[in-house]
């Protein structure tokens, strides 16, 4: 690949500062003509092409394939299968850290999922390679599958999410129900959903002796290197991962799951480079999913309506040889004030690929379950469900009681309100209709996310030339780190973004944490804030230690960085260009590195979460029972916006995913066979254009001193939070049909 | 992919010739062909590519006052063929409203009336399906079938035929031109699409061999323009085959309706004319009475083949609802999203 050349940014307004500048995507053009390099755009000299076979029952053991007739086919060079394929180094069933999932990679001929590799076929075209995996024509010998949340007995789980217990109480719960003067107790139920990222999971692998090089669309460059070291049983800096743009990872390329893997054992097992691609419906099962749960939630209220108890008990399945619990039931922690909270969580085992992180995992499907139950508790005090909700508002963390280390939610609702016109709103239900004579409903959520940080370095230096790079190895998904890191990194150098050469994408450069959790942006960033306020010490050691320069001894005053310069921080007009000073110093550059990381004591003292109030309006025919969603207003409070257009894209990202959770999306699985009988774009539903209406998203101002030195809280994952809960509620405001089992579908409405 | 060979015959007797052999399939747009082969449920050994036949490709009006429109006009061209508009607005509205309008760039006339069913289990090589393999079984009787067939199906088939297009030209009378073996022939569209009984593996009358080069709307199909709608309620607003949809198509003479069509979509494995509720409409005033009267006929001998009775109440709702709109008047210009029971909603993106 070319190095990577960022076209520059148009002439956009300046106000001295690139954060908070709505710079477009500086990567915008590559993609828009094709020149963007994904990995599987890949093709090095001698390339042969993988091809996976996956199985098509959910349970048994594979017990033939034909791998001559296979191998007879023309162009097919080699057939990878558990009894001919690379030894790895370690066993993939052993979970070295807690990031470690079990993968499937040819280790034995049983089959714990549909859609699970059981070999490999590799060839000279990718043609060939499809015909070969299809002759294999496997035989099994066949278990029942276990399908669904009553597949069997169930069980707590040790730990839900990452590490969070199962189960949290703080007051009596049953208490306050019983003194409750108004209960509600409703269950709801959500489907399993796959990320469909756009761009399958890839991998183009080259070996070179004990030398690894991948292209490979990763959310987590410096963990991919870690797992593919331990299970190759290779030293990391023999591994360059290459992973400048994804094409949406949404969590499921954020950790190494078995198929890449495959195809580094393909490109091992014949000498060549590599390239495994997924079909589309390969990404149903080895990939991560979300996992459907079954919510039950009870809650309580005073004779005010204010909550006396919030009791959220989720059910949720993960696969039969591995663990990850969606921690649905935690999205009661923080937002609705009650004296008494509890949550739980239960799960059966299925036979599935084990569910994973996917956008706002717990968040989401949870949120759309509190979020209907607190209008269901609304109504029954007969209290508008945006007043019920500033009612309970909760000031302090309601599971900790700890403080919130900012959120300006109440102004969420309040400016979300008032663009909305919410103020209009009939109390009853199936009450408003429009010119035609549909039904209009309007519902209100609220958003939630944790502000979260994880590890992350930077590499900054100031050349002779006056110019900076910054280097650290981050991951753009799309949602704009070329853009968006490279403003901080401006920043943090006192230099025009045109003047910093940026570098991410590569495993080479200083690890910049995973993509996920919201939480780049404020990781990496951080990590850049630091390296070149690192960076502009040492230069400005240089400057004020020497008696030629207008800085000299400084030191105390202090200086200040911008446009390229150094100035006293008591005197501008005392000052020097960064050029000036490097070449009286005799320097081709100063360089420094810097961290960002989370603040343990931070976390101690405070709560810390973005927040927003989504509101939806949606219009349902009374007799057919077909719902669109006409209108969707989300105010956000995140923080300091890095850079206010690429945010907006992300909550509208997120805001159509929360209607397509409430109206679209469904992994329908067979109930026998447990294989998913719609594991294509065309019949996994996800909105098209046409059902997306206006949006309009608000930030709104929030400055955070605690979450990090940027004041950032990110953007990734909140959109999905409130919109998702915000349709459905709008949907009974229309009809007054609760319906209680999403997707909503038409069924349902048709009363 | 399966090695296949690959024809472009020059003329209709050399594509006839070529696709009578055994394993041999036409190939037009490929809109759904490509997806059958790559998904492994379609294997021929050899496609007969029949876009570069001359002459397949015009809008004809004839001299009877019918229109002949050749099997490989694309349906986007045909949708958009401002006169075509203008005397069939419901078959218009139907093809607007059918697939997302990339494919409807690409998918043929001829193609159109021939696309599989999106049943999943027959999608699924995995699964056991009738139609795909026949003899083998159904596995969509007892599966995740809410979106099946209600009317005409049987133990060993209840998929659904998925075309939106067919369902407003067989309510009109649609004819279909046929080269074969034996020279040409025409058949009506509602003679076209098979009904499962025993043998769910044959989808249509078409033997070896034969081609589609045409489908023919007889004159009298332009006595309806005036009131004609297509309805389609679906998962979302594009890009989604139809839950249920009907074409409904009226003569009101003197407040009376002198001639009605009504045919059903998605509900069979053929475009369902409701000649029963045509009949019931026929002479009636054109008042909400009747059009429920007409609705409850038409389902009359529905019955739900699994998770799927409210489409048969679905279909009522439909069929009441699409006579409602087509009594009130075609629309000056095609609805910004199609067919869609949000057709009237302002501001609409355009599906």
């Amino acid at each position: 690949m070319p190095e990577l050349s960022l076209t520059s940014a148009p002439a956009h307004l300046r106000h001295g500062s690139n954060i908070g500048q709505p710079l477009t995507r500086r990567d915008g053009i590559l993609k828009v003509k094709g020149q963007a390099t994904y990995a599987a755009d890949n093709h090095p000299a001698g390339m042969l092409f993988a091809v996976m076979a996956v199985s098509s029952i959910a349970r048994g053991r594979v017990t033939s394939l034909d791998v001559d007739a296979a191998k007879r086919h023309p162009g097919v060079v080699d057939v990878m299968t558990p009894d001919r394929r690379p030894q790895l180094a370690i066993d993939p069933e052993i979970k070295t850290n807690p990031f470690v999932f079990r993968i499937e990679v040819l280790q034995s001929d049983e089959v714990r999922y549909a859609n699970q590799p059981i070999a490999v076929v590799i060839a000279v075209t990718l043609e060939a390679a499809t015909e070969g995996a299809a002759l294999l024509a496997p035989r099994y010998e066949t278990l029942s599958a276990r399908v669904g949340l009553d597949a069997g007995d169930s069980f707590v789980p040790p730990v839900v999410g990452v590490g969070n217990p199962a189960e949290n109480h703080r007051g009596d719960v049953e208490a306050g129900l019983a003194s409750a003067e108004k209960r509600i107790e409703a269950t709801y139920e959500t489907p399993p959903q796959y990320h469909n990222a756009m761009e399958p999971h890839a991998i183009v692998a080259v070996w070179d002796g004990d030398s690894l090089s991948i292209d490979m669309p990763t959310q987590g460059l410096m963990l991919s290197v870690a797992r593919i070291a331990e299970l190759f049983g290779i030293a990391p800096d023999k591994i360059r991962i290459r992973s400048p743009f994804l094409g949406g990872g949404f969590g499921s390329k954020g950790l190494m799951a078995g198929p890449p893997v495959l195809g580094i054992m393909a490109a091992k097992l014949v000498g060549k480079p590599v390239k495994l691609v997924l079909r589309r419906e390969q990404m149903y099962g080895p990939v991560g999913h979300r996992a459907p749960t079954r919510q039950r939630l009870r809650m309580g209220t005073d004779g005010e309506g204010r909550l006396t108890a919030l009791d959220h008990h989720a059910r949720t399945v993960s696969s039969t040889f591995d663990d990850f619990y969606e921690p649905a039931a935690d999205a009661s922690h923080t937002l609705y004030a009650s004296p008494a909270i509890r949550t739980s969580h239960d799960a059966v085992r299925v036979d599935t690929g084990t569910p994973l992180f996917m956008r706002a995992p717990g968040e989401a499907t949870g949120s759309i379950a509190l979020e209907s139950a607190i209008d269901e508790m609304a109504w029954a005090c007969g209290i508008d469900p945006l007043a019920f909700r500033l009612k309970n508002y909760a000031e302090v963390e309601p599971i900790t009681g700890k403080p919130f280390s900012s959120k300006a939610l109440r102004a969420c609702y309040e400016q979300g309100a008032a663009r909305f016109g919410w103020a209009r709103r009939s109390l009853q239900p199936r009450q408003m209709r429009d010119d035609a004579g549909l039904l209009v409903g309007w519902g209100i959520g609220t958003a939630t996310f944790p502000a979260l940080m994880f590890q992350a370095e930077a590499r900054a230096a100031i050349r002779r030339d006056g110019s900076g790079a910054m280097e650290i190895g981050a991951h753009d998904m799309g949602q704009g780190a070329w853009t968006a890191l490279a403003q901080i990194a401006a920043d943090g150098l006192g230099l025009d973004i045109d003047r910093v050469a940026f570098k991410a994408g590569t495993s080479d450069l200083p690890d910049a944490g995973i993509a996920g959790g919201s939480a780049h942006t404020a990781t990496a960033g951080a990590a850049i804030h630091s390296a070149g306020a690192a960076v502009i010490a040492k230069l400005a050691d240089l400057a004020t230690n020497d008696e030629r320069s207008p800085l000299f001894g400084a030191g105390n005053a202090g200086v200040i960085a911008r446009d390229g310069r150094l100035f006293r921080r008591d005197d501008e007009s005392r000052g020097e260009s960064y050029a000036e000073i490097l070449a009286r110093a005799g320097l081709a550059e100063v360089e420094a590195r810097g961290t960002g990381a989370p603040n343990p004591a931070a976390m101690e003292e405070y709560a810390m979460h973005a927040h927003g109030a989504v509101f939806a309006e949606v219009k349902v025919d009374p007799e057919l029972g077909q719902i669109r969603v006409t209108r969707m207003v989300g105010a956000f409070a995140a923080g300091r916006i890095v850079n206010p257009h690429l945010v907006k894209s992300q909550l509208f990202g997120g805001m159509i995913w929360g209607m397509s959770f409430a109206l679209h999306e469904e992994a329908i699985t067979d109930r026998r066979s447990g294989r998913i009988m719609n594991a294509n774009l065309g019949e996994y539903h996800i909105p098209v254009n046409a059902d997306v209406p206006p949006l309009d998203v608000i930030t709104v101002e929030e400055h955070d001193p605690h979450v990090n030195a940027l004041g950032i809280k990110g953007v990734g994952e909140i959109g999905i939070t409130g919109s998702a809960g915000a349709v459905a509620n709008a949907v009974w405001h229309a009809t007054g049909v609760r319906v209680r089992r999403f997707p909503i579908k038409i069924e349902e409405l048709l009363t | 992919m399966k090695p296949f060979d690959y024809v472009r015959p020059a003329t209709v007797a050399e594509a006839v010739a070529a696709a009578a052999q055994p394993g041999a399939t036409y190939l037009a747009a490929g809109t759904n062909l490509l997806d059958l082969m790559k998904g492994g449920v379609s294997r021929p050994d050899l496609l007969v590519d029949v876009t570069h036949l001359k002459g397949l490709d015009r809008i004809e009006p004839l001299a009877d006052g019918g229109l002949r429109i050749g099997a490989l006009v694309r349906n986007a061209d045909l949708a958009h063929d401002e006169d075509f508009a203008r005397s069939y607005p419901a078959v218009a509205e139907a093809l607007l409203s059918g697939a997302s309008a990339q494919l409807r760039n690409a998918a043929t006339v001829g193609g159109n009336l021939l696309q599989r069913t999106r049943c999943a289990y027959f999608y699924d090589t995995a699964s056991r399906c009738n139609k795909r393999e026949a003899g083998s079984g159904c596995d969509a009787r007892d599966g995740e079938n809410r979106t099946h067939a209600v009317l005409g199906w049987s133990e060993s088939c209840i998929a659904t035929h998925p075309s939106d297009f067919c369902v407003p030209l067989v309510a009109l009378d649609a004819i279909v031109e046929i080269e074969g073996r034996k020279g040409r022939r025409e058949i009506a569209l509602d003679g076209l699409h098979r009904l499962p009984a025993d043998t769910p593996e044959r989808d249509s009358a078409l033997e070896p061999g034969d081609l589609i080069v045409a489908v023919r709307l007889p004159p009298a199909a332009r006595g309806f323009a005036a009131h004609a709608r297509y309805l389609k309620v679906r998962e979302r607003t594009s890009y989604a085959f139809a839950v249920v949809s009907a074409a409904a198509a009226l003569q009101i003479e003197n407040g009376r309706i002198k001639e009605a069509r009504l045919a059903l979509g998605g509900v069979a494995a053929k475009p369902w004319r409701a000649r029963g509720a045509e009949d019931v409409l026929k002479g009636a005033a054109p008042d909400a009475a009747v059009f429920q009267q007409a609705a409850q006929r038409a389902l009359t001998e529905a019955k739900p083949s699994g998770d799927n009775a409210f489409k048969i109440e679905l279909a009522r709702r439909i069929v009441a609802r699409a006579l409602t709109l087509a009594a009130a008047g075609t629309p000056a210009r095609m609805p910004a999203l199609p067919a869609s029971p949000f057709a009237s909603t302002s501001g609409a993106i355009h599906a």
